[in-house]
């Protein structure tokens, strides 16, 4: 399974594993609604992505969204290189307002 | 938009085109970068003409056409411009003026000055080379098609610009529009994307394998436009993919904007974020679609005429604002009305006097909390006094920008060579003072060129270069701003000024006068030296009108000259003319307040050697002044030991004698009435904390008085 949770109280860690594209995308929307129902407050580390599409930005972009309607705090850590890239190539890491560490080729 | 409030735009707006274009045509004679002062010339007559074509104010932009068109020609080359185009063109700038005038004052109808129009014209097309045209061709010239490709019509922007808006099956059909954003940057460089999330709907609704993502890019590339489509060739037929090359039109914006599912003012921010439209671009644009939505009854020629007049005016604006733009920095402004901020000082006037009360209660209450919380309110007052204030403050510039044009006129007409140097035009000052300001300065700097400056051959027989000075210079100076306008022309004449004086039965043909006090002289009413009067000065209307300008506003004129070597008048004046920091003394049971800026130091006057009226501080002899004997109260009781405030106006030093000192007070200044208008050494009144009325002393009047009664008996000890 690419998702893989640690739930250490209010503050829950949630680690995406692997490919996370549109083969996966309307497997893991669900599961990952559900991640974030059973926690106060999420932190998704994205260091095992291995590959990402547009599906899975959509789905990141589903979670930052469902994490404010429900009033929780939400942060991406650890991206990993191809988000990384596919974050540059659009542009988006101002829209998710996390720390970055971009490695210049 | 309410036509009438356009109108109103457009007059404010071709006001600002207008000084462009001067500024522009000067610059052309002051030698600078002449290829672009005549294009900033030719782009304001441009949007002058086209502004009022969408009124149909046709005598304007008839006008405006032929001196356009001379421009255009020098622009290409075809045409060298010398000074007398130049004058020509400030003649015709000015006609344009009086044309707006007109407009402002609902008289477009009939001609201002139909002689002049009809000379000037004469004079244009003599230019143009077809002498006796018809005014009436210009008119159409409007919807001329050439014209509308010209380059003013396009945006500013040199990269392409793509809007793609994937089907929202995409993803579905096994493409990833990632991928053809990775394939763009093989045919270029993606300058700037920005990624529209938008669409993305709330958890519940959203299906994962659905594209919602639009992107926004600018995309700097030599390839042509066929072959940046292709990138898209298989998504083309369900996408909306909007290619836009470089410098397009704007109207192409316009049209990519409704075609958008996004909201136009959304779309407009990314697309300036993006740096494909400037800020004036997107505001013309928004302006227009704005106009379309709301079923405004212009018709449908209207409508195109405004997608002519959007580009052009953007352009023009951005000309603007590049040669407004300080160090690259942007400034953004909101206009406001002046009567608004008015408003908001009145207030904030009563908030410190409401504040000053209420920090007089906490302090007879001694309640320590109530204290330390009336204490930070009034940092509070204090800073938003000064942030209110300072909404008023604008540069002097804004006169001095004017001088350059009449001191080319005046000079020209007189046949004098004079350069004007301008210096500290960022110093501010109250907005309310720089409208009484313009006025006297006007007086002043016309003098100088009038009566100033001597003829070049004049000048070069004492040995000075033919082209005479004058300076304009501003700065502040202990709680003032001073305005100085200096020249290095022939200087006062003593001799004709004391004649003139003496002839008027102004002083006694035997009177010992200082140089100050024969200064003085040429205030007063009715006074000119001029031997002979010119149609701009010379008529002893001025000085004295200067001055008691200058006194309204709590300033004072001081001059200085030197007979051959020139003349200096400077203008003191204070920063603000509604809230002080003020300084409280009492004598006896009356509070009065002087100007913080002004106080240099207070000592205990007991401890001091004191003769007629001059204390020794520490060595140097300083006159005083006692208030109680100024305003002529009661002796102290006994054993009051009184206090020495040492104050400071310009360069003049005097004691003020007080029995006590109170402490930094703000105090808002309430003008008196007219009862106390020959009180001269009071400025005005303040209400303080527990609401008495205290006075606020005038501490330049004040020092005159102290050093003025004794310059026949005892040398100034200021100076």
């Amino acid at each position: 399974m690419p998702l893989r949770s640690e739930n250490d109280g209010p503050q829950g860690t949630l680690h995406i594993e692997g490919e996370f594209n549109i083969y996966q995308a309307d497997q893991l929307k669900p599961l990952l609604l559900a991640e974030l129902s059973a926690m106060e407050n999420i932190t998704v580390d994205l260091a095992q992505v291995e590959e990402i599409d547009t599906a899975g930005i959509q789905l990141l972009l589903m979670l930052k969204q469902e994490a404010a309607r429900q009033q929780k705090a939400i942060s991406f850590i650890n991206h990993s290189k191809p988000v990384l890239e596919v974050f540059e190539l659009c542009n988006l890491g101002g829209h998710f307002g996390d720390p970055m560490i971009f490695t210049r080729p | 938009m309410d036509l009438q409030e356009a109108r109103g735009t457009l007059i404010e707006e071709a006001r600002e085109l207008l000084d462009a274009m001067e500024n522009a045509l000067l610059q052309v004679e002051s030698g600078g970068d002449i290829n672009d002062a005549v294009n900033a010339a030719f782009r304001a007559a441009h949007t002058i003409k086209g502004s009022a074509g969408l009124f149909g104010l046709d005598s304007i932009v008839a006008f405006t056409h032929t001196s356009e068109s001379v421009l255009d020609r020098v622009r290409a080359g075809e045409l060298l411009i010398d000074d007398h185009l130049v004058t020509l063109l400030l003649d015709c700038r000015d006609y344009i003026g009086q044309l707006i005038d007109a407009v402002e004052s609902g008289t477009e109808d009939t001609d201002p000055d139909p002689t002049e129009r009809a000379s000037l014209l004469d004079q244009l097309n003599n230019y143009l080379g077809h002498p006796h045209a018809s005014m009436g061709v210009a008119a159409t010239v409007q919807a001329d098609p050439l014209e509308r490709d010209g380059d003013a019509l396009n945006v500013g922007n040199h990269y392409w610009h793509l809007s793609l808006r994937f089907t929202p099956d995409v993803l579905r059909n096994g493409m990833d529009p990632l991928s053809f954003l990775r394939y763009l940057g093989r045919l270029g460089e993606i300058v700037y994307i920005y990624t529209l999330t938008d669409s993305v709907p709330a958890a519940a609704e959203m299906d994962a394998e659905i594209c919602y993502l639009g992107f926004e890019v600018e995309f700097a590339s030599e390839a042509d436009k066929a072959t940046i489509e292709g990138v898209f060739d298989f998504v083309r037929d369900e996408s909306t993919i909007r290619i836009l090359p470089p410098r397009s039109r704007v109207e192409d914006y316009i049209d990519l904007i409704r075609n958008l599912p996004e909201s136009p003012r959304r779309l407009g921010e990314i697309l300036l974020a993006c740096g494909s439209i400037t800020q004036a671009e997107l505001d013309e644009i928004l302006a227009l679609q704005a106009g379309e939505a709301a079923g405004q009854p212009l018709g449908t020629l209207l409508v195109e005429q405004r997608v002519v007049h959007a580009p052009v005016v953007a352009a023009a604006l951005s000309t603007q604002k590049q040669v407004q733009e300080k160090k690259g920095a942007e400034q953004k402004f909101i206009k406001v009305e002046a009567g608004k901020l008015d408003q908001l000082i009145t207030l904030v006037g009563e908030l410190v006097i409401a504040g000053a009360a209420t920090r007089l209660l906490a302090s007879r209450s001694a309640d320590l909390a109530m204290l330390e919380t009336t204490a930070h309110l009034g940092t509070l007052v204090e800073s938003i006094r000064d942030s209110a204030l300072d909404l008023r403050m604008v540069q002097i510039k804004e006169i001095f920008d004017r001088f350059p044009r009449v001191v080319r006129d005046v000079s020209k007409e007189l046949g004098k060579k004079i350069e004007l140097h301008v210096h500290g035009g960022d110093a501010e000052l109250d907005k309310s003072m720089v409208d009484k300001l313009t006025d006297p300065l006007m007086h002043v700097v016309r003098n100088a060129i009038d009566h100033g400056i001597e003829m070049p051959d004049e000048r070069e027989q004492v040995d000075k270069p033919a082209h005479g000075s004058i300076w304009l210079n501003a700065y502040h100076e202990s709680g003032s701003i001073v305005v100085e306008i200096r020249d290095d022309g022939r200087g006062l004449n003593r001799e004709r000024i004391r004649a003139k004086a003496v002839e008027r039965g102004l002083i006694n043909a035997d009177a010992q006068l200082s140089d100050e006090e024969i200064w003085q002289l040429i205030f007063e009413p009715g006074f000119s030296t001029a031997e002979k009067v010119t149609n701009l000065s010379g008529r002893g209307v001025g000085m004295d009108v200067v001055k008691r300008n200058i006194q309204e506003l709590r300033g004072d004129v001081e001059l200085s000259s030197k007979q051959g070597h020139g003349t200096t008048l400077r203008i003191r004046l204070p920063l603000t003319l509604a809230i002080i920091d003020g300084f409280q003394v009492m004598v006896g049971e009356s509070v009065f307040v002087i100007p913080l800026e002004l106080v240099v130091e207070c000592a205990d006057l007991g401890s001091h050697d004191i003769l007629h009226d001059i204390v020794n501080l520490r060595g140097q002899p300083l006159s005083f002044i006692r208030l109680r004997q100024l305003f002529e109260m009661p002796p102290p009781p006994a054993g009051t030991r009184e206090s020495l405030v040492v104050v400071q106006y310009g360069q003049a030093r005097a004691g003020l004698v007080v029995d006590k000192l109170l402490g930094e007070v703000q105090a808002v200044i309430k003008p008196l009435g007219q009862l106390f208008r020959h009180a001269r050494v009071i400025a005005g009144s303040t209400i303080l904390g527990d609401g008495r009325v205290a006075l606020i002393l005038d501490i330049a009047q004040l020092i005159h008085h102290t050093t003025h009664d004794r310059t026949t008996t005892l040398p100034n000890p200021g100076r």
